[in-house]
């Protein structure tokens, strides 16, 4: 007898299957979370574009996600992204990338994304590295650690980009682990109905080119460390900064409803008078 | 295409005649032809084009967006072409340069956009106020890869309308994005531009296909939004959209078309304007700004009796070679007048047994009709 199929395979390119994520990478539990996400919500695929960059995050949707894809250039999805929604306000554009892409390469335009309030829902899974292209250093890698490309030690400190997705606009930024996967989806429902920018900094694992280097070797070592270094928001508020050194504070950093920006730009159209 | 609201304000225009820089009637060809998205980042000499679209596009349902840089203006453009609109970014030379990457991956995966150049002395910031023509390689060449190249060049403010009109059409028509090589000097040149009646342009419809083109090197645009899950991609893609990057056969077939459907449909593609070519010995070859002083300085060479020839581009590439590989059996010598040191020269040499002679000038001013005249009567017996 056949098993029955899995009820949240309708949403992914079967044809494609396996993924080609290395074993332990946490871009499965990211692509589990979104389709449970989408799933809950009744969201229909045919209403989703999904804009992707350079990465191995790129690829959890691209091509693995049954859904118009538009696959950019590195670092450059949530401009692309921008045209897409000013064009399409009623689709769902989701971009879903990595640190590298977004935070390095592309970080000027996820800053200017954020306080234009562009209706996106931004994924950015955080996974320390540049893992496609065999573990460079990122703008996240913890100070202190060593990679391909620091090879004695990272002399340089992490950038906080939940934070900075906050400060700079975003109507909607919260930051979780793959260990917090029913959190998780949550988030992401909130995301992807959230009217405005809405970003979900997604702390994932690299076994291979991160943790290896770090003592994490595979996914459950990586759970457990995501478990035991996690503080939530109201906790961490009363914690020093040195108490919050090495840990990772999850839950939502903002949530705000300022005009979406396709949206304003729709009113200003119509608030024009024309007479040719 | 044009909503009924777009059609109104457009046919209001129609008929008008306007005192207009270079630089608005590009921005107004853009509007007619249908463009509803504009992404852009402020930079001399082109931001007049940016300034009125910012102004004219509400009127037609279409948004301007202001970008960070020049590659978020040139994604977001590409996005919205994607998303179904017809969409055009304007820069100058610093710009255009950090677009390269990003027309790469329009040409790679088929997206119609216009991308207007209006050229500065450069490199870098160089004479920044100053106009030039030293892109017409980077044009062609700027971005990584094997690919072809659709880019026209105006030489009046009427033209700046006009070829407009044809870069989007050919954008359409060839899915292919096409750059509109302006310069300082046309882009802020004020004249006499006359608006169409909108009902007397063709405008190529997103997805036609015209039957003087050779079939089955261009494939129809997959929409979104139609329930097909389309996938996109800049990567090596095999005819579904699917990723193969790495399959020699694949990419090889892949590019090949993509070089094919430009090359094969040259004829369809290469404009340019002769005169004087009847028994012409010498000849002056040139494009834009440059063609302006050139054509007075053959006119006063043909008043005194020299047998000189006018060949003007309006579309650099793909290159008119067969036309002039036959110009240069009939004449003796071609003069190259242009505002670098001989872009356009050195791709007329490749289809000529005759001298080239270049007749360059940079610095941010344009030549004077007494220094070309002078140039032809050196060189022309």
């Amino acid at each position: 007898m056949t098993p029955p199929e899995h009820r949240l395979l309708k949403y992914l390119r079967r044809e494609i299957l396996p993924s080609t994520h290395c074993p332990g990478c946490g871009c499965g539990q990211v692509l589990n979370a979104f389709v449970n996400a989408i799933d809950d919500l009744a969201i229909d695929p045919r209403e989703i574009i999904s804009v992707t960059g350079i990465g191995c995050s790129s690829w959890i949707p691209s091509p693995y996600l049954k859904c118009d894809t538009l696959h950019t250039t590195h670092g450059r999805a949530v401009a692309f992204a921008t045209g897409v929604k000013v064009i399409r306000p009623e689709s769902h554009v989701v971009v879903i990338a990595g640190d590298g892409d977004l935070a390095a390469i592309g970080g000027n335009h996820l800053i200017h994304a954020a306080r234009r309030n562009i209706g996106l829902a931004v994924f950015l899974v955080n996974n320390y590295i540049y893992g496609m292209t065999g573990g460079q250093v990122s703008p996240t890698t913890p100070f202190g650690t060593v990679t391909t490309t620091t090879p004695y030690s990272n002399a340089e400190y992490p950038l906080k980009i939940a934070e900075l997705v906050a400060t700079a606009g975003a109507n909607y930024v919260a930051r979780w682990t793959t260990y917090h996967i029913r959190k998780l989806i949550g988030s992401m429902k909130k995301a992807l109905q959230k009217k405005g920018f809405s970003l979900i900094e997604i702390v994932s694992q690299c076994p291979v080119s991160y943790g290896r280097r770090v003592g994490l070797r595979d996914g459950v070592a990586f759970m457990q460390y995501f478990k035991e270094n996690s503080v939530g928001r109201k906790k961490a508020a009363s914690m020093s900064e040195g108490e919050l050194e090495g840990k990772i504070v999850v839950g939502k950093l903002i949530e705000r409803d300022r005009v979406e920006f396709s949206e304003s730009l729709r009113r200003i159209n119509e608030g024009v008078k024309s007479e040719g | 295409m044009q909503t009924d609201k777009a059609r109104r304000y457009l046919s209001g225009l129609s008929g008008k005649v306007r005192f207009a820089l270079g630089d608005e009637a590009a921005a107004y060809g853009a509007l007619f032809a249908g463009c509803t998205f504009f992404g852009g980042y402020p930079i001399t000499p082109a931001s007049e084009v940016a300034e009125t679209m910012a102004r004219e596009l509400p009127h037609v349902d279409g948004f301007y967006v202001q970008f960070e840089d020049e590659i978020g203006s040139i994604a977001a453009v590409i996005g919205a072409a994607r998303a179904g609109a017809k969409a055009m970014t304007a820069t100058s030379g610093p710009g255009f340069s950090l677009m390269q990457e990003n027309i790469g991956y329009a040409i790679m995966t088929e997206t119609p956009c216009v991308v207007v150049n209006v050229q500065r002395s450069g490199p870098s910031t160089g004479q920044a106020t100053k106009p030039a023509q030293g892109d017409v390689l980077q044009a062609r060449w700027g971005t990584h890869g094997d690919h072809e190249m659709i880019a026209l060049a105006p030489n009046s403010v009427q033209e700046c309308f006009d070829l407009m009109i044809e870069c989007f059409n050919l954008s359409e028509r060839y899915r292919h994005p096409v750059v509109f090589l302006m310069d300082g000097e046309i882009g802020h040149l004020r004249e006499r531009l006359i608006l169409p009646d909108l009902a007397d342009l063709q405008l190529f419809p997103r997805g036609g296909f015209d039957p003087a083109d050779e079939p089955g090197l261009i494939k129809p645009v997959q929409e979104y939004g139609k329930g097909q899950a389309v996938h996109i991609t800049g990567s090596t893609h095999r005819e579904d959209g699917m990723r193969d990057v790495v399959s020699q056969d694949v990419h090889e077939r892949l590019i090949t078309r993509f070089y094919d459907k430009i090359d094969r449909n040259r004829k369809n593609i290469v404009r340019y304007e002769e005169r004087f070519m009847g028994d012409a010995e010498t000849v002056a070859v040139c494009f834009g700004a440059a063609s302006r002083p050139t054509l007075g300085a053959v006119v006063r060479a043909r008043d005194a009796g020299l047998k000189v020839g006018y060949f003007r581009l309006a579309t650099i590439w793909p290159f008119c070679g067969e036309r002039l590989a036959a110009v240069g059996k009939q004449v003796k010598k071609i003069l190259v007048p242009e505002m670098n040191l001989g872009q356009l020269a050195r791709e007329v040499e490749r289809f000529v047994n005759v001298p080239v002679i270049r007749v360059s000038k940079i610095g941010g001013v344009p030549h004077s009709v007494d220094e070309i005249h002078r140039a032809i009567v050196q060189e022309t017996p």
